[in-house]
């Protein structure tokens, strides 16, 4: 894996095979998402319930409520919060049915690789930036963070995909789709901290190279990207809690407006199917 | 909708046949998996870790480069030298585009005198009971700029024929002034590892800032070509390719397709005109939502008939 990979030529395309192989395992993976059948779930025969104020423990009636909050702010706080997210929306045992497809399931692979990244990181900033170049424990707990943080970047894209041929923002969505595009940028810019910090070869010349894009918009005179010291604090600090901090906000505003009705709903599902064939 | 009813799920879910599920159980599921799948490919894969190039190891490899690249550096010749903001403060060399040149805007805060921070201040360092360099670095001092320049100037040209010998470089005689003498004593103290030390120093005993040993191992020409091996250079596409047989950062694809395809290949101003695109496609996706025909595009693709197949759940959209 040391020596230099083989390069693909292709008109003015030149790739690497890694690089090749990691795409067209993303693009394989959002066919076999799409063409594999989702394992179906009995339908549930009642629509959606509100939830009753047994299940939501202390959550009062937010109307009743809604009534006494004038002037005071924490309960208008409270009350704000408690109607936006009651509990069976927080953390829900149910969703719609047409939520059956595993094309789905990639959001919650990203969340899943980034709480990789972010054990794995967390163990390598303890030990310091060069601990991984010395030891075989580091370099294995590295190796971990490198992939996890491909895996991270392979299913934000491919959820990417998804949202943006289910046209994900409909409905009032649209600060979600927002907000997911802010965390995919604010991601590159951590993973090109990471990159910054590995204090190797590839960190020397990519701050090298990087340096003219920086410099050219006029940021380089205070975001230095050969300052060592700076890149690694913002990679350690500032980048994850911009990329956590709006990756709350972004589930926060799923849990809020729920996943979005399918295109064509309901007429192109009815029964009779008048509108429209299935393809 | 209401805007109060925009947050309802009750009102939206209407009619709406709901299934069975465990937010939490998919959670643990998917960290579970990932995490299997992270573990694997460290085991199997490992990481890239290419040994980094200190200007001890690129002195010691390539001394006509590293003199080659000192000398230019004492002239001002050298790309850093040559530069702009916010290294240098050269008229018109900073990236614009018409009047809109950023780069300007907040001078050179990170201000380097190549001659004096990569050549002379080092030397001088190190100079200490050093009769031989203290003569030389007043000679140099103490002669005209058009004098430093002309020795410069022979000494560059010289170079062009240098020879390496057991770490020491060799030119054809001529009148190079203290040339000579300057570039032997940056070479070794470039060789015994010193000149890394020296060029991290700040008024600090801890140093984290680089700047300076990493812009002068961009001036020269060590460092690029083992970056072109491993196909790191922009017009390889190295933004986003790896050291080693290793998967790089595949998601700067689009910001590496523009240095590759006309007019960005051969402009001055490529990385500005680069951000400034990428910038404005950002922007652009950010708000397909709101943009009448990017935003229809994914009914017009039937894509969204294999996520959500009429015959997974047919009829059951008029149970309401």
């Amino acid at each position: 894996m040391e020596s230099p990979a083989t390069y693909v030529h292709f008109w003015f395309v030149v790739i690497s095979v890694p690089n090749l192989l990691i795409i067209g395992g993303m693009i394989a993976l959002f066919v076999i998402a799409l063409l594999v059948p989702f394992p179906r779930h009995k339908a549930v025969a009642k629509p959606l319930e509100p939830a009753t104020p047994d299940v939501t423990g202390s959550v009062p009636d937010a109307a009743a409520e809604q009534a006494v909050d004038d002037g005071n702010w924490t309960r208008g706080t409270r009350n704000a919060i408690t109607r936006r997210w009651p509990w069976h929306q927080l953390l829900p045992d149910k969703q719609p049915r047409y939520v059956a497809s595993w094309v789905y399931m990639f959001g919650v692979g990203a969340i899943a690789a980034l709480v990789w990244i972010t054990i794995s990181g967390m163990i390598l900033v303890f030990f310091g930036p060069t601990w991984w170049h010395v030891s075989s424990t580091g370099k294995f707990v590295n190796s971990i963070h490198f992939w996890s943080v491909q895996l991270f970047f392979a299913f934000t894209v491919i959820h990417l995909w998804g949202q943006f041929f289910m046209a994900g923002w409909r409905h009032g969505r649209a600060l979600t789709w927002i907000v997911g595009i802010g965390i995919f940028s604010i991601s590159i810019g951590a993973a090109f901290t990471g990159y910054l910090s590995q204090q190797n070869l590839d960190a020397q010349w990519i701050a090298l190279n990087g340096k003219d894009a920086i410099n050219g918009t006029g940021l380089g005179a205070f975001f230095n990207i050969l300052d060592y010291g700076q890149m690694f604090g913002i990679h350690v600090m500032l980048l994850p809690l911009g990329v956590i901090s709006l990756l709350v906000v972004h589930i926060l505003l799923i849990r809020l407006r729920g996943i979005a009705l399918p295109i064509g709903w309901p007429g192109r599902f009815k029964r009779n199917g008048q509108e429209e064939s299935e393809s | 909708m209401s805007r109060k009813k925009n947050w309802d799920q009750d009102t939206y879910y209407r009619g709406v046949p709901m299934a069975p599920y465990d937010l939490i159980k998919e959670l643990v599921a998917a960290l579970l998996i990932i995490g299997l799948v992270s573990l694997g490919l460290a085991f199997a894969l490992s990481s890239p870790d290419s040994p980094s190039v200190t200007i001890q190891s690129w002195s010691t490899a390539d001394p006509v480069d590293f003199v080659t690249t000192a000398s230019a550096e004492l002239a001002g010749t050298s790309d850093t030298a040559g530069y702009g903001p916010p290294y240098t403060d050269v008229s018109g060399a900073a990236q614009a585009i018409g009047p809109f040149a950023p780069q300007t805007w907040l001078g050179d805060p990170l201000h380097l005198d190549t001659a004096q921070v990569f050549v002379l201040g080092p030397l001088t360092t190190v100079s200490g009971n050093d009769q031989a360099l203290t003569s030389a670095l007043a000679t140099f001092k103490g002669a005209t700029s058009d004098q430093q320049q002309a020795w410069l100037d022979a000494y560059t040209t010289a170079l062009d024929g240098a020879t390496a010998e057991n770490g020491q470089v060799t030119v054809a005689a001529g009148d190079y002034g203290p040339i000579p003498t300057l570039m032997a004593s940056e070479l070794a103290t470039a060789q015994s590892g010193s000149l890394d030390g020296i060029l991290l120093t700040s008024p600090q005993f801890y140093q984290t800032n680089y700047t300076a040993p990493l812009l002068f191992m961009g001036d020269g020409g060590y460092l690029s070509s083992l970056a072109d091996q491993q196909h790191l250079l922009g017009s390889q596409w190295g933004m986003m390719n790896e050291t080693g047989s290793y998967p790089g950062q595949t998601w700067l694809w689009l910001f590496t397709v523009w240095y590759q395809v006309p007019p960005f290949n051969t402009a001055d101003n490529a990385d500005l005109l680069v951000v400034v695109l990428m910038g404005f496609l950002t922007l652009l996706l950010a708000l397909v939502p709101f943009i009448p025909i990017l935003r229809d595009i994914p009914s017009w693709i039937p894509i969204h008939r294999l996520i959500w197949r009429r015959s997974a759940f047919a009829g059951e959209a008029d149970s309401e």
